[in-house]
């Protein structure tokens, strides 16, 4: 589905983001990337839909080789790549409703997007996602009306109307709350098995990567150093990936799967919970 | 920001002693020149007429009182010219502006090297030249007249909406901008919904803002023949009609009130 070659970047002031990265992303897979700050995952990310242009390398989408693009074909493969923000990047100004049909701004042409006259398919799916995502209420409030969580939801609505094959998704947790980052994550990965989609997704807090990704890939200094299950993830792995810390309290225990951890409610107000922040905050470390 | 270590003891100064020498050194070579200054100004000055001044004052102010209140007819003619010579010109000016300013900002523009030097150079051209002088200009060029006044606001607006505007695009959440392209949006649908929205609040505070100012800068243009209020206000001060006077700086503070409070409506109602 997607497969990267090589993947360099060098940014013009001299730093290097990217060493030389191979990776394969099989249709359906939910890969969480984890890594330092800095390591490059925000640049792997958008080197894939070239928000940033890769130095050397070449990127795959399918058959496609979408590093080898011209501007105009790109924005028409840009349309399969849905992408989800840290701090949402929703159009503060506009409507809920104005934000979702802007996933489709590659499918319509200037004068009807401009008249938001989209067409009525459109709209229907507009709304069907809103549905999905909860947020039927809130069409027409604007998006700086909304809660993190809330606008995160219009995010993701955004990212899927297009339609797409593959999400990228960078940070989606990091400016919300461990209840509603659960959710959030939890919808991602729902969705994702729905609709049979790839999905890269940046993260910080390695215990959520572990609950709802099906393989890890750790970033460090521009270098893979692990690609792996999420239970492969041990005290040396963690040291590999950030360096030197006590990381007992991070590894997840066997009987700390996925399922339980989807009781979010009782995690998250029960006694359990402060065991959970200080595994959160040793994720950050 | 200095620290240093005497008698085991670790002091600290806000500046270095060099620094705060230079800083007082500054100051003394400030106030020698501002001595010298008003000794010239001094030299040319007749006292005698400075001292004057209050009898002066006060006895023109009673020649201007009471104000020529039956001269208010003639002026309503003039008063309409210059809210129009300032409306149309502002419209004109936004016309102009919106485009130049997209065109000179640096995440916006075309070309860095080619269109944003010329679009500069439009608006550096058009805020050097004072709105009189424009209206000296146009009065040579279209004749005495509301239109010579029209585009004489227009021009000398230009480059002001266009320098803010292309400030306030350049201060927008480049974010957003992000999130619209990697929906696989054109050029011209990132604009409109990755950016325009950004910047219509600062679009409309820039509109009613410079609409206010043009009111005041019209209601002067008729001092050298481009319509409005200004042609009556020479007039009057020519003939030494001081109670006429009097009544037209009554009517230009209550234009420019009534125009800043549209213009802080307006505003409010855009945030």
């Amino acid at each position: 589905m997607l497969r990267l070659e090589g993947l360099h970047k060098r940014y013009p002031t001299g730093d290097v983001a990217l060493q030389s990265v191979d990776l394969e992303v099989p249709e359906g897979q939910v890969m969480a990337l984890i890594g330092p700050s800095g390591a490059g995952k925000s640049t792997l990310i958008r080197c894939i839909n070239r928000l940033v242009e890769p130095t050397a390398g070449r990127v795959f989408i399918g058959d496609e080789e979408v590093s080898a693009l011209s501007k105009r074909r790109l924005r028409r493969a840009r349309r399969r790549m849905g992408m989800i923000f840290q701090e949402y990047a929703l159009v503060e100004r506009l409507t809920v409703m104005e934000n979702v049909l802007s996933g489709r701004l590659g499918y319509v042409g200037f004068w009807r997007s401009w008249a938001r006259r989209f067409p009525q398919s459109d709209v229907d799916e507009a709304f069907r996602l809103l549905a999905r995502v909860g947020l039927d209420e809130m069409v027409d409030k604007r998006a700086d009306e909304l809660s993190g969580g809330q606008r995160q939801r219009v995010g993701i609505a955004r990212a899927l109307i297009q339609d797409p094959a593959l999400l990228l998704v960078d940070e989606p947790t990091a400016s919300l709350d461990p209840k509603t980052s659960r959710q959030i994550m939890r919808l991602i990965r729902e969705l994702c098995q729905e609709r049979r989609l790839a999905a890269i997704i940046n993260i910080h807090d390695v215990a959520l990567a572990q609950m709802f990704a099906q393989r890890i890939v750790g970033l460090r200094l521009g270098e893979i150093v692990y690609d792996g299950p999420t239970d492969g993830l041990d005290a040396a792995v963690l040291t590999e990936i950030y360096g030197e810390e006590d990381w007992q309290a991070t590894i997840r225990k066997d009987d700390d799967d996925a399922e339980t951890a989807d009781d979010d409610d009782q995690a998250v107000t029960g006694p359990r919970g402060p065991t959970l922040d200080e595994e959160r905050m040793a994720g950050i470390g | 920001m200095v620290t240093k270590r005497e008698d085991g003891k670790q002091l600290w100064r806000r500046r270095a002693t060099r620094t705060q020498l230079a800083i007082w050194f500054a100051w003394l070579v400030g106030t020698a020149i501002f001595v010298y200054c008003f000794q010239l100004i001094s030299e040319k000055t007749i006292w005698f007429f400075v001292l004057d001044a209050g009898t002066q004052a006060v006895d023109l102010g009673s020649r201007m009182l009471p104000p020529n209140w039956g001269y208010m007819e003639v002026l309503w003619r003039p008063i309409w010219d210059t809210i129009n010579i300032a409306t149309l010109g502002t419209l004109m000016a936004l016309v102009i502006a919106v485009p130049v300013a997209f065109l000179a900002a640096h995440n916006t523009t075309p070309s860095v090297t080619f269109v944003r030097p010329i679009a500069l150079l439009i608006i550096v051209s058009s805020r050097s030249i004072n709105s009189l002088i424009w209206a000296l200009l146009l009065v040579a060029i279209v004749g005495p007249g509301v239109f010579a006044g029209v585009l004489a606001i227009g021009f000398r607006s230009i480059g002001f909406c266009a320098k803010l505007l292309y400030e306030a695009i350049e201060e927008i959440d480049p974010k957003q901008v992000e999130a619209v392209e990697a929906t696989g949006a054109a050029r011209t649908q990132v604009l409109s919904y990755g950016v325009v929205p950004q910047v219509l609040p600062a679009f409309a505070g820039i509109s009613v803002f410079r609409w206010d100012i043009n009111i005041r800068e019209s209601t002067i243009l008729g001092l050298v023949g481009a319509g409005g209020i200004g042609i009556q206000l020479s007039a009057a001060i020519a003939e030494l009609a001081w109670s006429k006077v009097a009544l037209i700086l009554l009517v230009i503070i209550a234009t420019v009130v009534v125009s800043e409070w549209v213009s802080a409506k307006v505003r409010h109602s855009f945030i």
